[in-house]
């Protein structure tokens, strides 16, 4: 059974339609990168997954839990999809170590020890260990989105979202951020990514989807996608966004 | 000499009017808080018909002076056979009126809370009354404190205004000793401003120190 089933989702808002009959599925273990110009609907396209946003049609099975029947508890399943988000959304008035526990605190209402262990687990697996009792404004943009990556591990999801979770950073704390997802990848964890960075994509993508008007245009494993893509919109795209970033790869600079 | 034996000798009772001013302000103020909060959230996730009532509710005791509407509730309900003694009387209409005025201090302080933080906690699958208590209230209370303690020094102050209706609050008590010594009306009633001054001021400071200790980086 696919972990994730997402079948002909549709999704306008107003006049714009921003899906149009979008279909795909992930297996465990797996990593999909999702790419394409922006308003394409690709963080909508996320959103749909985990039900942030309520598709117009279309449905979405996690684990064969389908998570656009009305009756399925909505809450219950979010637990198990974690997300990460392009602006971080740390809690700012909580320190780290309360943002990565509060999940499992709150939501699955584990016990304080356990969930504080778990918390410092998950913040020293992504390298901020030093930084627990530090407020998120005290931290650097890779770190702050390091600590979401911790608070979405430490719901131990079956599955994560990332919404172009390095496209706020400076340049220079793209890379840490990159290699935290890389290592999850190797790890065996699902991961579902939007980004503009190509290189983790060429390296760490078992798949990589081109996102177009609401539509995938094509979808391959990233050898055949990089170098001979069959449409030439794709080929447009990624020599924009290669002259944007000019490198090979990013995540293994690291 | 004389004024000194009168302050000496009236001090007590005004102390006595002081106590009860104090116990209607901070009554005004946490009836105000409780209902406030209530309305500020029925206004923001309420449906349709929740929204309307808390508006309405908002808007009508914001507009109407604070002396009508003790007046409404003391001699107006009188008048209907509802007796409500004069410290009950203010104890409703003052705190609805604080309530009024709360709840827009809490509304525009939750309306701030950027909603990404909001978006995320309910990504872990949080619903809706805990994303509130954990993320929204939490946040908004923050900001609060800074025109709330404008709503508290006129809580305190505007509790005078029930003299009106026969609290025995300092002011009444400032008046029947002036009436008692036959004069020193200035005297008394700037002992009185003397006072209210000086709680105002203590609170405030309070207030103050509150909102910094609370104060977290980047907030």
């Amino acid at each position: 059974m696919k972990l994730l089933r997402v079948e002909d989702i549709r999704k306008s808002f107003g006049s714009l339609q921003v899906l149009d009959g979008v279909s795909c599925e992930l297996e465990k273990g797996e990593t999909k990168v999702i790419i394409g110009p922006s308003g394409t609907g690709k963080s909508t396209l996320l959103r749909c997954i985990n039900l942030l946003t309520k598709p117009d049609s279309g449905r979405v099975w996690l684990d064969g839990v389908e998570v656009t029947d009305p009756k399925t508890d909505i809450n219950h399943l979010r637990s198990s999809i974690g997300m990460v988000f392009q602006n971080f959304n740390l809690v700012t008035h909580l320190k780290v170590l309360d943002n990565v526990r509060i999940g499992p605190m709150r939501v699955k209402r584990i016990d304080k020890k356990c969930a504080t262990d778990l918390a410092l687990e998950k913040l020293t697996r992504v390298g901020l260990s030093d930084k627990v009792g530090s407020y998120p404004a005290e931290l650097s943009g890779g770190q702050q989105q390091r600590v979401s990556i911790a608070r979405a591990l430490a719901m131990e999801p079956k599955l994560i979202l990332f919404d172009e979770p390095t496209s706020a950073l400076d340049p220079e704390l793209i890379g840490e951020v990159l290699a935290v997802m890389e290592d999850l990848a190797q790890s065996g964890m699902s991961l579902v990514v939007v980004t503009h960075e190509i290189g983790f994509a060429r390296s760490v993508a078992d798949e990589v989807i081109f996102l177009e008007n609401g539509r995938i245009l094509e979808q391959s494993p990233p050898e055949k996608m990089f170098t001979e893509p069959k449409h030439q919109r794709t080929q447009q795209f990624l020599h924009k966004i290669t002259h944007l970033y000019g490198h090979e790869s990013r995540a293994e600079e690291t | 000499m004389n004024q000194l034996s009168v302050l000496i000798n009236g001090m007590p009772l005004l102390l006595r009017g002081l106590a009860v001013t104090l116990k209607l302000g901070v009554g005004f103020i946490a009836l105000g808080l409780v209902l406030g909060l209530l309305l500020a959230l029925g206004q923001i996730y309420g449906n349709r018909v929740v929204r309307g009532l808390c508006s309405g509710f908002v808007q009508i005791f914001r507009g109407i002076p604070a002396m009508v509407l003790l007046f409404i509730f003391y001699f107006g309900l009188a008048h209907l056979n509802i007796n409500l003694s004069a410290f009950v009387a203010s104890m409703i209409a003052m705190g609805f009126r604080s309530a009024a005025y709360q709840c827009e201090v809490f509304r525009g302080a939750m309306q701030s809370i950027q909603s990404g933080q909001v978006v995320a906690v309910q990504a872990l699958g949080m619903n809706l009354l805990q994303r509130i208590r954990y993320v929204v209230l939490p946040q908004s209370l923050r900001y609060c404190l800074a025109p709330w303690s404008n709503e508290f020094a006129a809580e305190i102050k505007d509790a005078s205004l029930c003299y009106a209706i026969g609290v025995t609050e300092i002011m009444r008590q400032g008046r029947y000793i002036i009436t008692a010594t036959f004069g020193n009306a200035m005297f008394i009633y700037v002992t009185v401003a003397l006072i209210f001054l000086g709680v105002t001021s203590i609170g405030l400071w309070l207030l103050r120190r509150w909102e910094l200790r609370l104060q977290v980086p980047g907030f």
